[in-house]
Parts: C-alpha cells; structure tokens; sequence
C-alpha cells in the first residue's frame, strides 16, 4: 500500500499586535517595543553613523543618496495629492541657482543661501505651478516635465547665470563631513516629518483631494489652494537638496535642470513604494549605489542598470517597502492540509 | 412684505448638447422651508442641484443666496458660506475610517470657525455627529473602513458629512435610494428635526410617501421646466404633473 502523501500548505498569518491607534500608543511588553521599534530606529541609526565610516568616493555616493532622497520624498509628498510630477529637476534647479547666484555675486555664506533657497524655491514653484494646479495627470506632468527643459533652454541662450558654463568657485561647506551630515539629517528629518504630516489631519484632506477631489470641494476646501501649498512643500524639499548639492560641489550648472533630476526620483518611489514615503527614501537609497557600483562595468553598466529595475518592478508592483512590511507583519506556518 | 429669500434661483439655464437640463427655472427658498422637487427620470434634479452648489456653471441665470450673487462660483467658495449637498451616487473616501470622512468637511475653514475644533477635537465632533446618525459611539461602526459599510449607512455617512459644515441650506439628491424602510423611518425625524432648528432643505426624492410627509412645498420639474410648485396635495392633482409622470390621468395621492 501506497503511503498517503500528506500534503501540506503556508498559512499566513498576522501579528496579534494592533499597538497603534490613532492617537495613543499603548505599548504591552518588551517584545512589542523591540517589534516596533527596531525597524524604525536601526535604519535610522545606521544612516547616522554612515558618514563617519564611509570616507572619499563612498561619503559622495551617501550625498548623493540623500539627494535622491529628497527629491524623490518631495516627489512622493505631490503624488499624495494627486500631482503626478515628472520635474523635480525643476525644485532642484530652482534650489541650486538661487544659491548658488545668491553666493556668486553677493558673496553671501551657504548658512543663509541653503534656507533662503529651500524657501525661495518652494515659492517660486508654487508661484510656477499654482496656475496648473487645476490639471490632471498627464496634462501637469507633461507641464513639469517641460519646466525645467525651458528654464534650462533660457539660461542657455541668454547667458545669464553663467549660461552654458555654469558659475564656478562657490564657498564650500565647512567640511567634507557637515556637508554629509547636513545631508543625511535633513534627509532623515523630511522623512519623518513628512510622515507625520501625511497622517495628521492636513495630510488626510491632501489624500482624500487624490482619491476624489468633488468631494473634498463639497466639504468647503479650496483644493487648488491646498494643492499649491503641497506643492510649495515639495519645492522647498528639492530645493534644499538642490542648494546642498551646489555648495558641496562648489559649482552651478546646466546640469542641475537635467533629466535625471526628474527621472530617477520616480524610478526611486516606483522601486521602494508609494504613498509612505518610507518606500521613496529605500527605493533612492537602494538605487544610487547601485548605479554607482555598476560603474566599474563601464559601457554596460546602464543596460544592466535598467534591465534591474524593469524586473525589480515587474516583479514587486507594490514596492519593496510594502513588500518587506507585509513580510514583518506576517508569519507563516506550514500546516497540513486534511 | 415678505423679505428677502435665503436663496432665490432665477431664469436658470443649462443645456448639454441638445439636452436642455434646465430651460428658465425660477424658484424661491425662504429661511427655514422644508421644500420637495420632484420630476420624472432625466427631468434635471441633479442638475439643478450641481447649478445651485456650482458643481456645474449655468449658461445663463442667476443663483442668489443671502444676498450674494454666487452663481459660477466655486463649490468649495459655495459650500464655505453655508450650502452643503450629498451626493446621489455617494462620493466618500471608501478607504478610510467612517469618522474621518468628517474630519475633511471638519478642517474647512467654516467649520472651524463655526465648531471651533481644535486638533483632536475634530475627531470627537465626528464621533458625535456619527452618533446621532445611528452610528453608534460604542460599536465598531463609526471606527469601520468606510468601504466595508453597507449602502444605507454609507448614505447617513455622506448626510452627516454634508451636516458637518454647519449648512444654512442643506440639499439632499436622493437621500433615500436604496436605504430600508427603517433607516428612512429613522432618517425622517432627523431631518424634521433639523428643519424645526432653522434649516432650509431642499430634498430631491422619488420616494413620494415619505417626502410628502415632511415638506413644506413641492416643485416639480420636467425636461429642465418647471411644470408646478406649491402644497403637496395641490400639486400632484394637477394634469400636468400626472401626465408628466405617468403620461395618463389617474389620482397619484
């Protein structure tokens, strides 16, 4: 006789912990704390200590990470509210010129022109988009993206600002290492507001304005206004990336209005998740190193660069970052099948 | 002498295409009314509704609230000064808790002027609010995924949302469809109630029964005209009205 093969499955299941409510935190034991806790403070501890491991080559990578970051934050940040922007090169270079002109010609030192030109940049990008709020999907993002081309165009043709060569010789940081830091924390910190942000009760009606926009408008809110001011929110983040970026390269350029800047922040949330914001910061910190250390492939490397993120996204839709927290939730048990 | 009415609609006109959804449409709300509009399928109700609240523009007309002429304006500028509308197809957010669909409406600034809600007391007046709606405060219903509700209580969720705004005017386009015989019979004294504390509403209803049995004044409409307004039973004996409704003469009430 033939021995019944049991059969067995995967049950999954989810953690009994619903810890969080809205407001309060009520925390049962140790176990839960760690449970919590862990996956919030380890990478941010991580990041923390980063800059002071990684010195050189690496430390620059780490910036730039972090720039990535924040654009790619500040992307996901109008994405909340239904602006589907494929021009965040249009913060960044609004970022970079401002400081960077500001120190040029009026030799004023980077710890005025890095917040002078977070707050400029979200204004001047509220002031440019405000009218365009009122599009929709495609229509703003073909609006976005064609921004930063005609300011670059301008910039180009008419000479002003260094034109085509861009205004060398800026005041750099005091150090290699406050630039990272600088770099890192105000990453970290646009993280975490902007989660809280998103799950007050401004963020809901920033949500609710995505999901169905007639009927936040019945419920008397002015959506173009609030949409104009995620966007003045946005602006300054990539802003504040842009002018860093200007001060720790000491040199304004063309670049700043390039693709890329507009590109890769959206692969980034694509990659890591939308709409946590968790998912924008691990998708841009996944994928900066590994377009850095495919370097040394030399003329593959952006083939092989993007054939990893059509199969990364074929294959996690949702994003890595849900992915991974559908993962910590649950756990599995094989069970057999009667 | 009679003053100035809360909102008075004049000459309104709206065509799509070839399809007149309102041809010269003139009517008066006096503070405090309670008034029915009813009309066949396709008689412009809805649109009425979307010219009054500025979802959509008038080709030509007037729309007066206190005074003001608000006709093409915003609905969100609309709403802000005090007429709030549900919606015949619910428009909710399905994904959230049932409370926080108020908090939306909660965050306007009218309504922080009129509730005074601080953060985190928002959430308490929608709870409260809920409350009264039949939610209620010690079930899981008002902490329910708006989406996993069934239809008539999503219909009392988009009621308490439009009441969130402390409305002068409150229209309600179709309140009633696909609710049970109860959650209407426990709906009705609610909105009586409302209407007894100072609230005008205009209530679209093909339920014919009950709308009769709290309005003030009916309003008929067909092919975006309007063919009768008054009392109930005066109207619905008209000729017209019957034959706008049923195309033969039979005693409707």
């Amino acid at each position: 006789m033939a021995e019944a093969k049991v059969q067995r499955r995967r049950k999954r299941l989810d953690r009994g912990i619903k810890a969080r409510t809205d407001t309060i935190f009520v925390i049962a034991s140790k176990r839960d704390t760690l449970y919590l806790l862990l996956p919030r403070v380890l990478p941010v501890i991580a990041l923390l200590i980063l800059p002071l491991v990684l010195k050189g080559y690496w430390g620059k990578v780490l910036v730039f990470a972090c720039m990535y970051g924040l654009l790619a934050l500040s992307w996901d940040f109008m994405a909340c509210c239904g602006l589907f922007s494929l021009g965040q090169a249009l913060f960044f270079g609004m970022g970079a010129y401002i400081a960077g002109t500001l120190n040029h010609y009026f030799q004023i030192p980077p710890i005025i022109t890095v917040p002078a030109a977070t707050l400029g940049s979200g204004l001047l990008c509220a002031m440019l988009l405000g009218p365009v709020v009122r599009l929709k999907g495609v229509y703003f993002a073909m609006i976005t993206l064609m921004l930063p081309l005609l300011l670059k165009k301008m910039i180009d043709t008419t000479g002003i600002f260094g034109g085509t060569h861009g205004l060398p010789s800026l005041s750099p940081f005091p150090s290699e290492l406050v630039a990272t830091y600088l770099a890192v924390v105000g990453f970290l910190a646009c993280l975490f507001i902007f989660r809280r942000v998103i799950n007050s009760d401004y963020g809901l009606v920033l949500r609710a304005i995505r999901d169905d926009d007639r009927a936040v408008m019945s419920g008397a809110i002015n959506i173009y206004w609030r949409k104009i001011q995620a966007v003045f929110i946005s602006g300054a983040v990539g802003g504040f990336a842009g002018a860093l970026m200007t001060h720790h390269y000491q040199f304004l350029g063309l670049s700043t209005f390039a693709l890329d800047y507009s590109i890769l922040p959206v692969a980034a949330v694509a990659l890591g998740g939308q709409g946590t914001f968790a998912g924008a910061a691990i998708g841009s910190l996944f994928l900066v190193p590994l377009s850095e250390s495919l370097r040394a492939l030399g003329g593959l490397r952006m083939a092989i660069y993007c054939g990893i993120l059509i199969v990364s996204i074929i294959g996690l839709p949702e994003g890595i970052f849900h992915y991974m927290a559908r993962k910590y939730h649950q756990f599995e048990k094989v069970v057999e099948v009667k | 002498m009679e003053a100035e009415p809360l909102l008075r609609v004049s000459r309104l006109k709206k065509s799509f295409g070839g399809i007149l959804a309102a041809y010269d449409l003139s009517f008066e709300l006096r503070r405090g009314e309670f008034l029915g509009v009813i009309g066949p399928n396709g008689s412009g109700k809805t649109t009425l509704v979307n010219l009054i609240t500025g979802f959509v523009k008038p080709n030509s007309g007037q729309v007066v609230f206190k005074a003001k002429d608000i006709t093409g304006k915003m609905p969100y500028t609309i709403a802000g000064m005090g007429i709030s509308r549900t919606f015949q197809m619910v428009r909710l957010f399905y994904n959230l808790p049932a409370y926080k669909n108020l908090i939306i409406p909660l965050c306007s600034s009218r309504s922080k002027k009129l509730w005074g809600g601080k953060y985190g007391e928002r959430d308490d007046i929608a709870i409260d609010l809920l409350d009264d709606m039949g939610f209620e405060r010690d079930s899981q219903v008002p902490y329910k995924v708006a989406g996993s509700l069934p239809h008539g209580y999503l219909k009392r969720l988009d009621l308490a949302r439009a009441l969130a705004l402390r409305p002068e005017v409150l229209i309600l386009d179709e309140l009633f469809s696909g609710m049970s015989m109860s959650e209407v019979a426990s709906t009705l004294p609610l909105l009586e109630k409302f209407n007894e504390e100072g609230l005008s509403i205009i209530m679209i209803e093909h339920r014919l029964r009950e709308l009769f049995r709290v309005v003030d004044r009916v309003l008929v409409l067909n092919f975006g005209m309007k063919i009768a307004d008054g009392a109930p039973a005066e109207v619905m004996n008209r000729e017209e009205v019957k034959k706008a409704y049923l195309g033969i003469h039979i005693d409707l009430v």
